[in-house]
């Protein structure tokens, strides 16, 4: 304990250090800040926006946590241009309506210099109009469908066709897959992907969809599903189910005696998160596509890893959402060093191009559209609940409104 | 359907007459306690599904402490978690009875809206002791899997199980009813109150033990649950609607009743679901439920007794 | 006039508190707060119409509806329809694949505007819609049921049961309803934008004045004759029957009338909130509603109005400071108000034992003047 508390202390002496010596003169406050956010001489205050109670609390957990994490690593190293960053946590509980008010009270009472939150496309949807019209900036973690790209939004996670493409390129050449069924639950999100995904498998993969289904969010009885599904006997079950669902899913699926022994899964929604409920028994040997990984290789994920457990306990996991959180400070950071200033238009202009080195998932890279360059990885569940990773794309752009899918 | 050979739709029958039985069991299980403290004592109680989600819990404790505690206990803990269920809101069911319940008995529909309080309170609690996050117990391995009949054809397990459980629930309690001197105080009561009480029936002690059964009933329906689905603060709430519908299309004055209901529903819903996909087939069962209602507003087994 | 007036408000005591709440939303709020915080409670407000419904329907007549966000919902997504409709002009939309449909149509490849949006491009078949539609729809629901006598729990259940069907069908029908995501990003009405301070200064006004509108009307019903007949259907059904009223066709109004309050709500909260969800039509939000109506008080208009604004306010502040707290503290209320308050606030201020001073004296005849009876739902067993 005593050794941890001292290399942490040595730690955080280091990054000082290093802080001070790269850090950019200290611009004044006037000099950074001409449009009247709460920013000052030794401050700078942020919103934190996502759901602590309701039922995307669940998902909203971690992303919350490494936002967290994230800010507090930053103000360990000296802060954003010379000021220690102050967090205003709000509540969206799980309700549209709640979001787009809280969304308003941060921008327009607290004048905050940056938002990081919303998970849902729900949610994202609702406070949209009131981030392009009080111009303010959000930092979103979620993979979500696409069809959308604006000035004042960030979108650390993918895409639809980042994450899909390349998933679905894998499982056929490997599995030799020809036919699929496609689920998901009944939102936006899900219907976009499986679009995706059926033009896709039809049109460049040559194979075929023998059926397409969606369930209302929250349902939790898939026998009359799982029957058809063995009645068609597809090569791949291509799933985009989420909450409390995919916990019923995956239990009935593996009591009806489909398991991977027998049945190929590519799933684009469950992480390391959703495994915690699943329980990994039930999806040993199925496979997701995800951005991020808990298991994956390398110093940067390492050290956050470490860190993460460090602050929210060794029973805790990071799934591929939490991580684009994670990214969202450290995005903001870069942006407004570059800038030299935390107006809103000045970091919406400086954000593209920015590169992160140290990203656990690797290397990303802000695109024009404001979204993130990155790879696709096809992770393999096993009993433990981490990810086998068998399969890394090269560098994907962003193409959220992609030619010939829509 | 002419691709499959009529052994593929043989099989499929079968599974997909187990899957409306298993549909069934579920929707049994829920409404049978239910149909007790509502349709016997005319009492809503919104916090049923909290209280299903309070034996999930109770079987999630049991599972992290066997595990922790007694591992080589853990084939047998699961039997054990749910009677444990069942005491646990049993107790919690007179307890709140007691507390609240018992005031409003001439106001129904207050009942309702205290109860929803109630929920909220139960919910909350949930969430602050056990977090956010879904959680799911580790179930012994016998419950795992399924029994293939032959090539194509498995049965689940865990199915087969929450069947059972369900049959066991319903002849228990059926005989209780109506083959035990508590049944027939407790009917008694349901037909005429003041009657009762002038024969010397306690019917204020009638009607805790019934709600507290009934709440019972809901802990192992629960309990029954987190073999089929995950257990979070507010996976209660999910399955009220359902369980409702189920007593209230069943009339209120019998738990055959219940059964019936619960059977025609839950072949309506496997069957549409089978034949439209996903949400469609949940919302057409819903409408023929409403329907049903709006032409057969008594249910199926209507109360024959005009009391007051 | 003095008639009408008198009809309106029986003591002085309650038209002087009419006139200070009126006051307050009118002139002491709107310069007191920011307007950020004025348009919260407009759209606080926009729930006073559905509680004023339900003073009508629940506390006058018995009825308890758990479905009145299904009509919140219908006179909400009318307005959301022509709004949306105003905001995808084909040069905005330029970039989707067939500009001039809604944005979420386009994701969802449909190319052409179903024909049942077409009407909703002209104001005055919306606002007609608005307040037509929620009222039919619930004239029918209730007259099938109430003809065959389902009242009090059934009804409130099967009530429960029409907003999931309502709510899941929303989310079913994604392209044609916006789905999950709701009518999101309205900007204007008749290219005057809403989303401007401006417009939420004139719109929260509007809002208000509309509701204390509505709540004289709703005073005027309930001290008519017609007020007393929903009384005695609640508190003796079959006694009304026998004197020769027709207790469904009264219920069936009442509830339709309730369902027009309902769907006027709806059509303010989107114009003051800007999109519309199905996450506001469905079981728990019209709890909610019950909510409201039950902390102020069911048989008091004010006290519904003041309980939509309690609730929210408290709801708003307290789950920004302890979001862990606010379900508890909820909960508790509710219960508490259910149990030893069944007339909620409105009924506490009435309880308020008359002190020499004027104060309390005033205090005391603050609020309503009808007897606080505790309301007793027809018992189950007359319903069969």
């Amino acid at each position: 304990m005593k050794i941890k508390s001292i290399s942490n202390h040595f730690l955080k002496v280091a990054c000082l250090a290093l802080a001070t010596a790269t850090a950019q003169a200290k611009p004044t406050t006037a000099e950074c800040n001409t449009t009247g956010l709460a920013v000052t001489d030794d401050t700078v205050t942020v919103g934190q926006l996502h759901s602590a109670t309701g039922t995307m609390a669940i998902s909203e957990t971690g992303s919350i946590q490494a936002e967290q994490l994230a800010i507090d690593q930053i103000n360990a190293m000296g802060g954003v241009l010379g000021r220690q960053i102050k967090v205003i946590k709000e509540d969206g509980a799980s309700d549209w309506p709640t979001f787009a008010e809280k969304a308003k009270k941060l921008l327009v009472s607290d004048k905050v210099g940056t938002v990081f939150g919303c998970w849902t496309s729900a949610s994202r949807k609702a406070v949209l109009p009131v981030f392009e019209k009080e111009n303010g900036m959000l930092y979103y973690p979620t993979f979500y469908e696409g069809l959308e790209q604006s000035k004042n939004v960030i979108y650390t996670g993918q895409e639809a066709t980042q994450q899909i493409l390349a998933g679905l390129d894998w499982i056929a050449k490997e599995k030799k897959a020809k036919t699929f069924y496609l689920v998901g639950s009944d939102y936006i999100w899900p219907r976009t992907s499986m679009k995706i995904a059926r033009k896709h498998i039809e049109n460049v993969l040559k194979g075929s969809v023998v059926g397409e289904e969606f369930y209302a969010l929250g349902s939790t009885s898939f026998g009359s599903l799982i029957n058809k599904i063995k009645l068609k006997k597809p090569d791949v079950i291509y799933t985009a189910v989420v909450g409390g669902s995919n916990v019923s899913f995956y239990k009935q699926l593996s009591a009806a005696g489909i398991n991977s022994a027998k049945q190929t899964l590519l799933t684009i929604s469950v992480t390391e998160d959703e495994v915690l409920g699943i329980g990994g028994e039930n999806l040993d040997g199925f496979y997701s596509c995800m951005k991020y990984f808990q298991s994956q290789d390398n110093p940067n994920n390492a050290a956050f890893v470490k860190a993460f457990k460090e602050k929210y306990g060794p029973g805790s996991v990071i799934g591929d959402v939490t991580q684009a959180g994670y990214l969202g400070p450290w995005l903001w950071k870069a942006a407004v060093e570059k800038a030299n200033s935390f107006d809103i238009d000045k970091i919406a202009a400086a954000s593209p191009g920015i590169e992160l080195t140290n990203a656990p998932e690797g290397y990303v890279k802000v695109h024009a559209n404001h979204h993130l360059w990155s790879k696709a990885r096809i992770g393999q569940w096993q009993k433990d609940g981490q990810a086998k990773i068998l399969f890394e794309s090269e560098l994907i752009e962003p193409d959220p409104f992609p030619k010939g899918y829509q | 359907m002419g691709e499959y050979t009529s052994e593929e739709l043989q099989s499929i029958f079968i599974m997909q007459s187990f899957s409306g039985l298993s549909l069934f069991s579920v929707l049994l299980l829920m409404g049978l306690g239910l149909a007790l403290i509502f349709g016997q004592m005319g009492v809503i109680n919104m916090a049923h599904g909290e209280f299903m989600a309070l034996g999930a819990y109770t079987v999630y404790l049991c599972s992290s402490l066997t595990e922790k505690f007694a591992p080589a206990f853990g084939p047998y803990y699961f039997v054990a978690a749910i009677a444990l269920a069942f005491v646990i809101c049993a107790a919690l069911g007179a307890l709140v009875e007691w507390l609240m319940i018992r005031h409003l008995y001439h106001r129904p529909l207050d009942t309702l809206l205290a109860t929803w309080g109630l929920s909220l309170i139960l919910q909350q609690s949930y969430r602050s002791i056990f977090g956010a996050r879904e959680v799911t117990p580790t179930l012994p391995d016998w419950l795992m899997g399924s029994y293939n009949v032959k090539e194509g054809l498995d049965i689940p397990i865990n199915g087969m199980f929450v069947l059972g459980l369900s049959i066991v629930v319903t002849i228990t309690l059926m005989t209780f009813m109506y083959r035990s001197a508590f049944g027939l105080r407790l009917r008694a009561t349901v037909q005429n109150r003041k009657m009762s009480d002038a024969v010397g029936i306690n019917t204020g002690k009638v009607d805790r033990l019934a709600f507290s059964l009934g709440c019972g009933i809901a802990g192992i329906a629960g309990a029954a649950f987190t073999t089929i689905g995950s257990t979070g603060p507010d996976s209660g709430s999910r399955y009220i609607v359902d369980a409702f519908l189920v007593v209230v299309s069943g009339g209120t004055a019998s738990l055959l009743g219940c059964v019936a209901s619960a059977f025609g529903i839950a072949q309506a819903q496997s069957i549409l679901e089978f034949f439209l996909e996903g949400t469609k087939g949940k919302v057409a069962t819903l409408l023929v439920i409403v329907i049903a209602l709006m032409i057969r507003p008594q249910g199926l087994f209507p109360s024959k007794v005009r009391g007051n | 006039m003095p008639l009408f007036f008198r009809t309106i408000f029986k003591t002085r005591g309650e038209a002087i508190a009419f006139g200070a709440f009126l006051l307050l939303l009118l002139v002491i709020l709107p310069l007191a707060i920011p307007v950020f915080r004025l348009n919260l409670v407009g759209k606080y407000l926009s729930f006073g119409f559905v509680a004023i419904g339900l003073v009508l329907l629940w506390g006058r007549c018995g009825i308890l509806s758990l479905g009145q966000g299904v009509f919140f919902g219908l006179g909400g997504y009318c307005m959301a329809m022509f709004l949306k409709l105003e905001a995808s002009d084909p040069i905005t939309t330029a970039i989707q694949s067939t500009p001039g449909i809604p944005d979420f149509m386009d994701w969802n490849q449909i190319t052409k505007l179903p024909l049942y949006w077409e009407p909703f491009k002209s104001l005055p078949f919306t606002i007609a819609a608005i307040f037509i539609l929620p009222s039919v729809i619930a004239f029918i629901i209730g007259w099938a049921l109430f003809r065959r006598r389902v009242g009090g729990v059934y009804f409130a259940i099967i009530t429960q049961a029409i907003a999931l069907i309502f709510s899941l069908g929303i989310d079913g029908n994604q392209g044609y309803t916006g789905g999950r995501n709701g009518i999101t990003d309205l900007r204007t009405l008749c290219g005057w934008d809403i989303r401007s301070e401006n417009a939420q200064y004139i719109l929260y006004f509007l809002c208000v004045v509309l509701l204390f509108t509505v709540a004289l009307g709703a005073k005027y019903i309930i001290n008519t004759r017609l007020g007393r007949v929903l009384v005695a259907v609640r508190d003796r059904e079959d006694r009304v029957r026998f004197s020769g009223y027709d207790v469904a066709m009264i219920r069936a109004f009442i509830f339709a009338f309730a369902a027009m309050l309902s769907g006027i709500g709806g059509a303010f909260f989107v114009l003051q909130v800007g999109f519309m969800s199905p996450s506001i039509v469905g079981i728990i939000p019209s709890i909610e509603m019950v909510i409201f109506t039950a902390v102020g008080g069911r048989l008091s208009v004010l006290g519904a109005i003041l309980g939509c604004l309690i609730v929210n306010f408290g709801k708003t502040t307290f789950s920004e400071a302890y979001p862990d707290l606010w379900l508890y503290l909820m909960g508790s209320t509710f219960i508490a108000v259910v149990m030893f308050f069944p007339n909620g606030l409105a009924g506490l201020l009435e309880k308020i034992p008359t002190s020499k001073s004027k104060f309390a004296s005033l205090l005391a005849r603050f609020q309503k003047t009808t007897p606080a009876v505790v309301t007793k739902a027809t018992p189950i067993s007359d319903e069969n």
